[in-house]
């Protein structure tokens, strides 16, 4: 039994210890303590489960501003001109939105689109493939990635954060530390406890499945609760649970996106992988490189069979504003990806389904009303910091 | 020998780092090494045919994917057992579009006949694609043997039935006071005595076959009505391993000298039937029930495996999508096929008690 197994069953005793409590079914039920930001260290917006801090990078209020400070900072890259915030800008809910794929310096292009930071602190991995397995080891790639920051190595980053008067004062204050002390898991722990700040709930959705405000959501938005439930087969990986919804499994799967174009080469371009281990900063520089590669999905990190050409499921929180869609933004709207799931995992009715689709993929048979029903849904899911 | 345990360490030290379905073959212990070698493993597809060109999608994909990841493996094995079961009701159109499935592979297949298959018209149609329903053949320095376990009494066969179509949907049940018990049958042990007449007794034996050549359950046919005579035969030799189909989960048992191993399906699992029973029964202890399958995933409690022959003796690396990988391999201590995770109690899978 694998790890997501367990707590698939951890999660399944919390649900029947829920129902003895009493099961919020958005008529009235539990009331989750409710906060409207996330400026109070440790308050949970409605529908959120409390943030888990490593136990070695405690949040303090001087190190989630640190971690702001270096978020924005455009001179972590080559050109001085891209930061973390480039693609993950606050403004547009902490994606690139309307971009399909990120760009880097240059405009140089990589081959995915922008994961939004809000709610990330919850991924038990983080990229679309899941190669890194926390926030601060994810804040160290996209510095030195040729089509990112284009950094050599991290050594600018560090030449500055030692030597910049306020940033020399910050890391003192927060860490204890200056001049050589200072290394880039300070640096990334400070990024990751702002990143743990980037929470949000509270959407019309909580406030009707768990705050029992029962007008919160429209009537076609309700039927497209009942569809994301039920025919529409969403909640298996977009999970909705009794106290929390984090509308993700935090697993990977293959719904037909990408390798349907590269079906007849991935013989050739999986069995590179499987002959030889490539080392993570190799395939961190190859999935966002080369665009073929890119689409061999979680397999290019697990060579595992069972993952070629599957992604990580993300969030459904605020993903109205974050178009477009998919792991390479190849879906304009919501309608688009409504469509690809009812054909059954293709884009065109009648296009091939690709080899490796997942097993929990099929053809749905939902009609138009539905379908609409269903954006109608997602649409629901925007808390209101993003609403604007 | 230093070079060939340390590669070999290496090899389940990153197979366990990664969970991952062994791709890179390393030496192993065979008396000579070139003479270790891997083949694929895929059965029980159950392609069926709903109207014209509309078949079962679920049934579809299984093979389908099968046929993919085998084709990925590196180093490639050196051919693939279809285990039997291509077909859900034996037709024509059943068989060529599995067989359409299969052609896809880019290793030799050879394949086993399962009921399925059969009883529609006996086989007929099966031989034009696939050849003789037994054989043997040699290959680097074992002897492997296809049977065609799924025979029975020539009375049910050929004087019972109004129709064929009505002879296979009663062979296709489970439970059915109609259905009639699998056999190998005289004329093909007469063959087999004879085949293995041949065989010096130290070369390794390789049978493949759609049912148990041993009794497990009658009621689904986990069972083979002529075991005893067959394995009467197989005995004398010092290593031998019956690779079956038929039962839609993993079992493994000791009788003797030979070793049994099961494969999983592509279409859909079946469980122990002790399970099924509910109460106490005389069954053949399962020992490591399967994972809990999550029903939203179709292929769940489904997969395909990748067999080493090393030693003479089998391990069987099962692919089962959206679940743990298992495998099942002979151990040399205690002299039988055993899970190499799961098999000592404490490490087991707990069974599902409550719904």
């Amino acid at each position: 039994m694998d790890a997501q197994r367990h707590t698939r069953i951890r999660v399944g005793t919390l649900l029947c210890l829920a129902a003895f409590l009493g099961v919020p079914d958005g008529s009235g039920g539990l009331q989750a303590a409710a906060s409207g930001g996330a400026a109070e260290i440790g308050a949970v917006p409605l529908g959120l489960p409390p943030v888990e801090y490593p136990a070695d990078n405690p949040q303090t209020p001087a190190k989630i501003a640190l971690g702001e400070k270096l978020f924005m900072d455009a001179r972590f890259s080559s050109t001085g001109e891209v930061s973390c915030s480039t693609c993950h800008d606050p403004k547009k809910v902490f994606t690139d939105s309307p971009l399909k794929v990120s760009e880097g310096i240059f405009k140089l292009t990589g081959t995915r689109n922008a994961p939004t930071v809000v709610n990330a602190a919850y991924m038990q991995t983080q990229f679309w493939d899941g190669r890194s397995p926390s926030l601060e080891d994810q804040a160290l790639h996209p510095p030195v990635n040729p089509v990112e920051m284009g950094l050599k190595d991290h050594q600018p980053i560090l030449d500055i954060v030692r030597t910049d008067p306020e940033y020399v004062q910050q890391f003192k204050e927060v860490f204890g530390k200056s001049g050589e002390a200072v290394t880039m898991t300070e640096v990334t722990q400070a990024i990751a406890a702002f990143e743990r700040t980037i929470i949000s709930g509270n959407s019309p959705f909580d406030r009707w499945f768990f705050g029992g405000e029962a007008d919160a959501m429209t009537p076609q938005q309700i039927q497209g609760y009942h569809l994301f439930v039920n025919e529409g087969r969403c909640v298996s990986c977009h999970v909705i649970e009794q106290t929390q919804a984090l509308f993700t499994d935090n697993r990977f799967h293959n719904i037909g996106v990408g390798i349907n174009a590269i079906q007849h080469q991935i013989p050739k371009l999986a069995r590179e992988f499987l002959k030889a281990e490539a080392t993570a900063s190799e395939v961190d520089k190859k999935v966002l490189t080369d665009k073929r590669t890119s689409e061999l999905g979680r397999f290019a990190i697990s060579r595992k069979l069972d993952d070629i050409g599957s992604f990580k499921t993300p969030t459904l929180r605020n993903v109205a504003k974050t178009a477009p869609y998919m792991h390479d933004g190849s879906l304009a709207t919501l309608r688009e990806v409504m469509e690809h799931y009812n054909n059954g995992g293709v884009t065109e009715p009648g296009d091939p389904v690709n080899d490796f689709l997942s097993s929990g993929i099929r053809p749905l048979n939902l009609n138009d009303e539905e379908i609409d029903a269903l954006v109608a849904f997602m649409e629901a899911l925007t808390s209101p910091e993003y609403a604007q | 020998m230093t070079a060939t345990c340390l590669s070999r360490r290496d090899f389940l030290k990153g197979a366990a780092a990664l969970g991952a379905l062994p791709l890179t073959m390393v030496e192993l212990s065979f008396a000579d090494s070139s003479k270790n070698f891997t083949f694929a493993h895929i059965s029980d597809s159950h392609i069926q045919q709903i109207q014209g060109s509309n078949f079962v999608y679920n049934w579809d994909r299984g093979l389908i994917r099968a046929v993919a990841e085998t084709n990925l493996l590196t180093p490639k094995p050196d051919f693939v057992i279809f285990g039997g079961d291509l077909a859900q009701l034996g037709k024509k159109e059943e068989l060529d579009h599995g067989a359409e499935m299969l052609s896809k592979l880019n290793y030799k297949v050879r394949c086993v006949m399962g009921e399925h298959d059969y009883y529609l018209d006996l086989g007929e149609y099966w031989s034009k694609l696939f050849g003789p329903h037994y054989y043997s053949w040699d290959h680097k320095g074992v002897h492997f043997i296809t049977l065609n376990s799924v025979l029975t009494y020539d009375e049910w066969t050929h004087n019972r039935w109004p129709t064929a179509e009505q002879r296979m949907l009663e062979m296709a049940g489970l439970d059915n006071p109609n259905g009639s018990p699998f056999m190998v049958g005289e004329e093909q042990r007469k063959w087999l005595q004879k085949d293995l007449a041949k065989v010096k007794k130290d070369t390794p034996v390789v049978v493949f076959s759609h049912s148990p050549i041993q009794k497990i359950y009658k009621g689904w046919n986990f069972w083979t009505e002529d075991a005893d005579e067959v394995q009467a035969l197989l005995q004398p030799f010092e290593t031998v391993t019956v690779v079956y189909g038929h039962v839609h989960q993993i079992q493994y048992n000791q009788i003797g000298n030979i070793s049994f191993n099961s494969v999983m399906a592509t279409a859909w699992p079946w469980p122990y039937p002790q399970s099924y029973a509910q109460a106490e029964s005389h069954l053949p202890k399962l020992t490591v029930p399967m994972n809990r399958a999550d029903p939203f995933f179709e292929r769940d409690a489904t997969g395909w495996q990748l067999i080493d022959l090393n030693t003479g003796r089998v391990t069987l690396r099962y692919n089962l999508w959206n679940n743990t990988n298992r495998t099942v391999a002979y151990n040399p201590e205690t002299k039988q096929p055993e899970d190499t995770v799961y098999q000592s109690p404490d490490k087991r899978i707990p069974p599902q008690i409550h719904y």
